[in-house]
This record gives C-alpha cells, sequence and structure tokens, in this order.
C-alpha cells in the first residue's frame, strides 16, 4: 500500500481498494474545511463539500469553475472531470463561474485569470480529488445512515446503493448526514480504463442558453435604476481631455451626465442610444504630444528596421554560431513583419458596476477576475475583499478580456455618478482601442552546408510584449489582498520595470531559433522597443508570430537545401517524438506527397503550445488575381488526455478561422497617432465561405491533460504560406497577404 | 406613443421613432437575447425577423417595422426553430454563443424561404452572419441536418 495513505478507521474502504489496485490513491489535500450545509439562492438546501461542489435536496450538482467561459467549453470539461469522480448523472450537472476569491486563484497565472490555455490544465487534479471525495463522503454518510459497512456500499449514478441489500439512497437524501462528516484524507481516483466521461463526446452545458437567447453576457446586465453610458476616447493613443463642449448634448432627451474620466469622456444616459447619440454631439479638444500626434506603423517599422541592424540581448546560444556561419557553404538570410492585430470579440467591451453600502459589485465579461477586483479596490479605494467580481458570460475573449481598461473606466465612472452604471463601447472604440497583439520585425539567418544539411539558425526579434500594457495594470494584484495599499505600490515601482525587462524577452521569444529541430548552433536575440501601442494577450499569444517566421523561413531552407519540406522537418524532430508524431500524423492523413487537383497546393506548418504539439497540412491555390483560397486544412493535436474531443476539435477548428483571419483578411495599421481601422468594414473576419474544410486529428493519450485554446492558431499562417508558396514560387514574408504580392 | 409587436404580444413605447429597432429590444423590452455587435450592418449578429423576413436590427428604425411582427430569439418557434435548435444542440454549434441568435435567426428565415437548400445555398445565406469563434462547420452541417439532409 502506498505511504501515504491514511490509516484511519472508517477509511476501511480506502484500503482495500487500494490494495486491490483498481486506481491511484492520492492524498486529498483539497479540502482543509469540513463539509458544510448552506441555503442557495433558490432557498433549497445545498450542501458544500468543498470549494468546487455543490449538491441541492433535489440532486442537482453545481460545479464551481474558476476560469470565464468565453466559448472554450471549460464549464463543460471542469464538470466532466468531477462527473466522474463523483458517478453523477450528467442530466443533473451545471457549471458556475466562480466569484474572485483566493482559492480560485490560477496556480499558472499566479492570479484568478482564463490565460494562457491553463484551465483545464490546473484543474484536473484538483477536480478529479474533489469529485472523488465528495463522492466517498456521500457513500460514508449512507453508511452511516443504513448502519453499514462502507466497503458494502457504491456510488452509482448520482445514488449510494448498498450492494447486499439493494437498498438506494439519492445524493439529494444524504447531504445532511454528509454535512456531519469530515470529507476523506486519501482517494482513490479511477485509471483511464475506467473513465465513463471523461474522452466522451459530451454535449456542452451551454449550448441550450445559447440558442433561445438567456445567456447573459455582459452587455445584458440589468440593474434596477441603472444608468447606461459610452466613452469616447481620445483620437490619438495616449491623449488626454482639454476641454469639452456639451451643451448641446447635454440637452438631449435621456441624458443624465457628461463627464471627463482618466481615459476619456464618458456620456452617461437612460440607455445605451441616447448615449451614443449624445457621444456624437460631444465636442472635446484633446491633447497630445508630437510624439503620440505622428505615430505610424511606418515609423514604427523604420525604427525597428534600424534596431534590427543592432546587437540584441542574447535570449538563447546554443553552439558556436559565428563558427558555423563563416564554415557554410551558402547562408540565408530573410526578414519577417507582423503587423498588429486586433481582437475584435463579438461583443464590445463593457461593464457593469454598482457601488454601495461599503461594496463594489463588478458584472464583467472578463478573463481577469483576480485583476477586475484589484482594480475596482485600487480606484474605490475599498479593501480588495469589499469588490465583488460577478463573472457573465464572455462574447469572445481572445486575450482581449485579460485586460481590464474597460473595467477601470466602469469603476471610475460609477463612482462619480454614484448610480449602478453599464459601460458599454461601440464597435468602433472597440476596435481602435484594443490592446492589440503586438507587432514585431524579425531577422532570420540560415548557415547550410554543401549538401544542404541545417548547420545553424540565427534569430533576432524586434518589438514588445503584452507586459508592457499588462504589468503596470496587474501587478498589485499578484500580492495577497491583505498587503496594504502603500506597499503594494512600493513593490510594483521596484519590481515593475525588472518584470518588464525579464518577463518581455521570455514570452517574446517563444519557440523562437525553430521548436524542438535538431540544430547544433542556434541563436537568439531579442530587442525591446515599446512603440507605445497598447498591446495585450491575442489567441496563439507569440507563438503567432514566431511560428510563421520560424515554419515559413524553415520552409525557404528546405528550398535552398533541394529537400521536401515535410521530410526535412521529420528528420530534424529526431530527439522530439512527440513533435514527430503530430507532425507525421498530419502529412499522413492529409496524404502528403499524393497529387491534388489542379491548381491546388500543401504547406505544412508546426508549432508547439506550452507542450500542446500541433501540426497542420493547408492546401491552398492562387488566382490570376493573387486571391488566395484555402480549400482544407488538416490539424493533428497532442493534448494528453482530451477531456471531450468534440470540444477539442471545434477548438482548433475556431482556432484555423482566428488564424486565417490574421493570414489572409486583417490587419491594423497605426496612422496619425491611431489605429485606421475601426469596424468590420476595414478589419474584415473570415466569413463562411472562406472557411475551409477542417480535419482534426487527436493522438491517443493518457497523460495529464494540456491545453487547447490557443493551440489552433499559430501554425495556420505558416502553413497557408507555405502552401501559396508551393502554388506560386512567392515567399510571403508580411501578414496579411496581400494579393498584390502574388501577382 | 408608438406601437410594437414583439413575439406576439403588442407594446405602446414611448420612444423616439428614430430609434434602431435593435435597442428598442434590448432597452426598453429587456429583450437583450438580440446582440449588439458593429451596429453598421456588417456582422448579423442583431438579426430579427420581420414579417417573417430577416432584418438587421440595428440599421432599422423602430418606426419603419410599427406595423409587422417582430420576433426575436426569445420568440422563435415552429417546426424550422424546432429543427434548428435540434440540430444546434446535436452539433453543439455554439462557441462564446454571442452570434448564435443572430445565426439562427437569418438560418431560420433562410430555411422558411429555401426549405431544401443546397451546400452553396446555405453558404451563401449564411456568409452573411460573423462568428469570431469560427463556428462555420459546425453551423453549416447544423443547418443542413435541420433541412433534413
Amino acid at each position: 500500500m502506498p505511504e501515504h495513505v491514511v490509516d484511519l478507521d472508517r477509511r476501511t474502504f480506502l484500503k482495500v481498494s487500494a490494495v486491490a489496485g483498481a486506481g491511484l490513491v492520492v492524498g486529498c489535500g483539497i479540502c482543509p474545511d469540513l463539509p458544510t450545509l448552506t441555503a442557495s439562492e433558490d432557498g433549497k438546501q445545498e450542501l458544500i463539500p468543498n470549494a468546487w461542489i455543490r449538491i441541492s435536496a433535489d440532486d442537482r450538482v453545481t460545479v464551481m469553475v474558476k476560469h470565464s467561459e468565453m466559448g472554450q467549453g471549460i464549464t463543460t470539461a471542469l464538470a466532466m472531470i468531477v462527473a466522474e469522480e463523483l458517478e453523477v448523472d450528467w442530466q443533473k450537472v451545471r457549471a458556475e463561474i466562480a466569484p474572485a476569491k483566493p482559492v480560485y486563484k490560477n496556480p499558472l497565472a499566479g492570479i484568478q485569470a482564463t490565460t494562457g490555455s491553463t484551465g483545464v490544465r490546473t484543474s484536473w487534479d484538483v477536480l478529479r480529488k474533489a469529485g472523488a471525495a465528495t463522492r466517498e463522503l456521500l457513500i460514508e454518510a449512507a453508511a452511516y445512515t443504513w448502519g453499514v459497512p462502507v466497503k458494502e456500499c457504491r456510488a452509482v449514478n448520482g445514488t449510494v446503493v448498498h450492494q447486499p441489500t439493494g437498498r438506494v439512497l439519492r445524493y439529494g437524501q444524504l447531504i445532511e448526514k454528509a454535512a456531519s462528516l469530515p470529507l476523506p484524507q486519501s482517494l482513490v481516483l479511477k485509471s483511464h480504463q475506467q473513465f465513463e466521461v471523461i474522452g466522451k463526446r459530451f454535449p456542452r452545458l451551454d449550448t441550450a442558453a445559447k440558442i433561445d437567447g438567456s445567456a447573459v453576457y455582459g452587455t445584458d446586465v440589468r440593474l434596477p435604476g441603472m444608468l447606461t453610458a459610452t466613452v469616447i476616447h481620445p483620437p490619438v493613443i495616449g491623449g488626454r481631455v482639454k476641454s469639452i463642449n456639451a451643451t448641446n448634448a447635454q440637452q438631449m432627451p435621456g441624458v443624465r451626465h457628461i463627464v471627463p474620466i482618466t481615459t476619456g469622456v464618458a456620456v452617461v444616459a437612460d440607455d445605451y442610444w441616447r448615449a451614443s447619440q449624445a457621444a456624437e454631439a460631444v465636442e472635446v479638444q484633446w491633447e497630445a504630444s508630437e510624439g503620440q500626434r505622428l505615430l505610424s506603423t511606418d515609423r514604427i517599422r523604420a525604427r525597428w528596421a534600424e534596431l534590427a541592424k543592432t546587437n540584441g540581448r542574447k535570449v538563447k546560444d546554443h553552439g558556436n554560431v559565428g563558427h558555423a556561419f563563416a564554415a557554410a557553404a551558402k547562408v540565408l538570410e530573410a526578414v519577417y513583419e507582423l503587423p498588429f492585430q486586433a481582437h475584435a470579440c463579438p461583443e464590445p467591451m463593457n461593464c457593469t458596476v454598482h457601488i454601495h453600502d461599503g461594496v463594489c459589485d463588478i458584472w464583467a465579461p472578463t478573463q481577469i477576475q483576480g485583476g477586475t477586483q484589484e482594480i475596482g479596490a485600487i480606484v474605490t479605494g475599498l479593501d480588495v475583499d469589499a469588490v465583488q467580481v460577478h463573472t457573465t458570460f464572455l462574447g469572445g475573449g481572445f486575450g482581449r478580456r485579460a485586460s481590464a481598461d474597460f473595467v477601470a473606466e466602469a469603476v471610475e465612472l460609477a463612482k462619480q455618478v454614484k448610480a449602478p452604471v453599464k459601460v458599454i463601447w461601440s464597435r468602433e472604440e472597440d476596435i481602435r482601442n484594443d490592446h492589440f497583439r503586438p507587432a514585431s520585425y524579425q531577422v532570420v539567418r540560415a548557415a547550410l552546408a554543401a549538401d544542404g544539411t541545417l548547420l545553424a539558425f540565427w534569430h533576432r526579434l524586434v518589438g514588445n510584449e503584452w507586459l508592457d500594457s499588462f504589468a503596470e495594470a496587474f501587478m498589485p494584484a499578484y500580492m495577497p489582498g491583505w498587503v496594504p495599499r502603500p506597499v503594494k505600490n512600493a513593490v510594483t515601482t521596484v519590481a515593475l520595470p525588472i518584470t518588464k525587462y525579464l518577463m518581455s524577452a521570455k514570452y517574446a521569444t517563444i519557440n523562437a531559433g525553430t521548436v524542438g529541430y535538431a540544430i547544433d548552433n542556434v541563436r537568439v536575440e531579442y530587442i525591446h522597443d515599446n512603440p507605445g501601442v497598447p498591446v495585450g494577450l491575442w489567441r496563439g499569444v507569440a507563438n503567432t508570430r514566431n511560428a510563421f517566421v520560424v515554419e515559413s523561413f524553415v520552409d525557404e531552407i528546405a528550398a535552398a537545401a533541394g529537400k521536401d519540406p515535410y521530410r526535412m522537418r521529420y528528420d530534424l524532430l529526431k530527439n522530439e517524438p512527440k513533435l514527430r508524431a503530430v507532425l507525421e500524423l498530419a502529412a499522413t492523413k492529409a496524404g502528403w506527397g499524393k497529387p491534388l487537383p489542379s491548381g491546388a497546393h500543401r504547406g505544412i506548418a508546426l508549432d508547439d503550445f506550452d507542450g500542446t504539439p500541433v501540426a497542420m497540412v493547408a492546401e491552398a491555390s492562387v488566382n490570376a488575381k493573387g486571391k488566395v483560397k484555402v480549400h482544407r486544412i488538416v490539424a493533428a493535436v497532442d493534448c494528453g488526455t482530451a477531456i471531450n474531443p468534440k470540444i477539442v476539435e471545434a477548438q482548433i477548428s475556431g482556432g484555423i478561422a482566428f488564424g486565417l483571419t490574421g493570414t489572409i483578411k486583417g490587419a491594423i495599421t497605426i496612422k496619425d497617432g491611431q489605429a485606421e481601422q475601426s469596424n468590420f468594414h476595414d478589419f474584415p473576419v473570415l466569413r463562411m465561405d472562406e472557411m475551409p474544410e477542417v480535419e482534426v486529428y487527436i493522438v491517443p493519450s493518457t497523460a495529464a491533460p494540456t491545453g487547447i485554446g490557443e493551440v489552433g492558431v499559430p501554425p495556420v499562417a505558416p502553413a497557408v504560406a507555405n502552401a501559396v508558396a508551393a502554388a506560386t514560387g512567392k515567399r510571403v514574408r508580411t501578414l496579411p497577404i496581400r494579393p498584390e504580392d502574388l501577382v | 406613443m408608438l406601437s410594437l409587436s414583439v413575439n406576439g404580444k403588442t407594446h405602446s413605447l414611448d420612444v423616439d421613432p428614430a430609434t434602431p429597432l435593435l435597442w428598442v429590444l434590448r432597452d426598453t423590452l429587456g429583450l437583450t437575447g438580440t446582440k449588439f455587435c458593429c451596429g453598421i450592418g456588417e456582422c448579423g449578429a442583431c438579426t430579427v425577423h420581420a414579417d417573417g423576413k430577416p432584418v438587421l436590427s440595428c440599421q432599422v428604425e423602430v418606426q419603419e417595422v410599427a406595423g409587422q411582427e417582430i420576433t426575436t430569439i426569445e420568440g422563435l418557434r415552429g417546426p424550422v426553430a424546432d429543427a434548428l435548435r435540434r440540430a444546434w444542440v446535436e452539433e453543439d454549434a455554439p462557441q462564446c454563443g454571442y452570434c448564435q441568435p443572430g445565426q439562427i435567426m437569418t438560418a431560420a428565415a433562410f430555411l422558411a424561404s429555401n426549405p431544401h437548400p443546397t451546400d452553396e445555398e446555405i453558404i451563401a445565406a449564411m456568409s452573411a452572419v460573423l462568428c469570431r469563434c469560427g463556428t462555420y462547420p459546425q453551423i453549416r452541417r447544423a443547418v443542413r441536418r435541420a433541412a433534413g439532409r
């Protein structure tokens, strides 16, 4: 028997199970508190065995989800993990987004947040244990009720059965007894062979509410006495209000307040339409520095092209790159450029705030409950605990809602107008004031031997990273809530520049200098330059830039070496069996090397998103006008245990659509200090008639689950660009691909 | 006062007659299933029916549809709606879900006018509604399934 099984008399069942080898015995470790009974909102009694589960007298099981639901299916996935061990009827399971509390912190993010595709990864272990512990508690409650040994009882589909007599008690009938018992201290978890829920194509829990109009997003929040506001932001990034003439706007019907806030001018009315009409009638004089007014993509590019000629900070330096280039028979060099990208969440940025009775209630479609709570505390001056975060459904997140600029505005405004207020941005404000995917300027070089062997890979990246906007806003949120504000401020002042310096290089160079390829000499250099454009997390983060550069350049290398791009990658992955397996799976399923219908060509690309390898083969053709048509994308992914393969497939397929928008549709350009784009007419998003056929293959695995939400994005651009190069002989080194570059 | 019939119920409304139907539905009547997304008629998220025909509610003044029967996602009923909702569930089409009311309202009006569409017709009709999550394959299959194919 494993030594960490706690030897309690009443845990006889566990010892027997462990000896029988039915599964994995683990310490519980999640349940320091005793189970409690409480009344739920509808007055029904509920058992709360731990922070993750509630069971009502009528057998309803509520799973508390520490993450935001923005479409990635996290509510369903986490509920399935609980249901597997809890032995419960799926029809009785519902999910609830957790409030902001220390227990719901995301251990990989260091703060309560849904970022970095970490939801399932960070919940897998704790939720299996929570489910198993609760099941054991209910079994024990039944055994006590019947006066029989625990080992004679079994949990089956939301009930406990006394096997010798066939007596049955529903979970709901056991909650009072269970509340009087302590949670078990050690558990037996199922093995993969025993899974009945995990790995199945279970229906999503949120579909019903999303097809009858009842799902509540941030924009749908309604409170008694609530006012609705919109915000006019400066026409130049970083600009400030100089003066406001609201004489006409103030006279318009339904208009309540027109007030300056830190980030612009808020127009508050009885409803959104009146606020937005009045906003158009407000005349604002703005002030901005010359540098802010002249900021443009062209200027940024010019500066980065100069910076790229200087030495950067060495982030990776394997072997001897200098010697390898000196000894090379052939040297390749290329410059790649990536633009700023907008998130274009379908639900524009919004937030509702009510400050009352020493409490600040925030309803927000947010990916960052920890940061939202902290910002509420900073702006109101209240304690962190007095700020309550109610997370609605998110109408898209994609990383945009990991910033909380829109939350800060709503709290500031609610403080001023002394009423519950909902702030909604127009689409134009949403696009122009996005926290964009950072642009980047990258130079790559390869040294080849006479026989085509890749001797060295050299990679220099210029740009900045989401931390430049993010760390500033959220550093205090990483400290415990009880730390006094002056201390938080002092620590922030000291730690901010160091954090930005160290972490930006780390995050900006993910998978730079190739991913997993066996190359003896590799150097990656990073030059950090913040051009003054707000940046943030964007689905797929730096991988979306670096996979495009590296995987496109690898195809350039293959062409120069006279090698097949798939075979060359395969050979270079000799030390990376997981990466090699997805590459081979994608190539095989796509029929790599077999002829395609005339006009279509294939391109292949690979990425490793924080432990989730993904490979894609794209089939594309280019017409006489240079228009790219992507016909089919075959993807292979290894995400460890796939909790729900249907959701995994949907995430890869959705990631492909997101990636294609950045590959063949839109980009953000800056001119005269502001984004030139403002809505879907000039920031076009992929439509159904541009969506390729998608096939997703999941590598079977019993390893712990890894992330899936972002991994579908990075390989899309290089796979399509490589297919375009195969079709036209033209190498794409900037995105999005423009028809004029291909004719 | 302006009279507006929504989901079979007639409302007397004290609103500016030039207010877009979208904001009357959402803010005045509290029917928040119809979504605000682009405000310029580019994305289709705000699609509702006026006398059974799809309209972009952000582009229609409420006075223009005062005499017509408005149907929103909350009030969408009937055999086509049932078939669509079943198909949407079977495909688990929504991800974030924000555009899905507009997708379903568009699909319902489309299937009512063309009960046996080809794939090309489905794609042409449904390309009117943007989905940033990229649920297009699921939606395409769901519409096909709802059409009995």
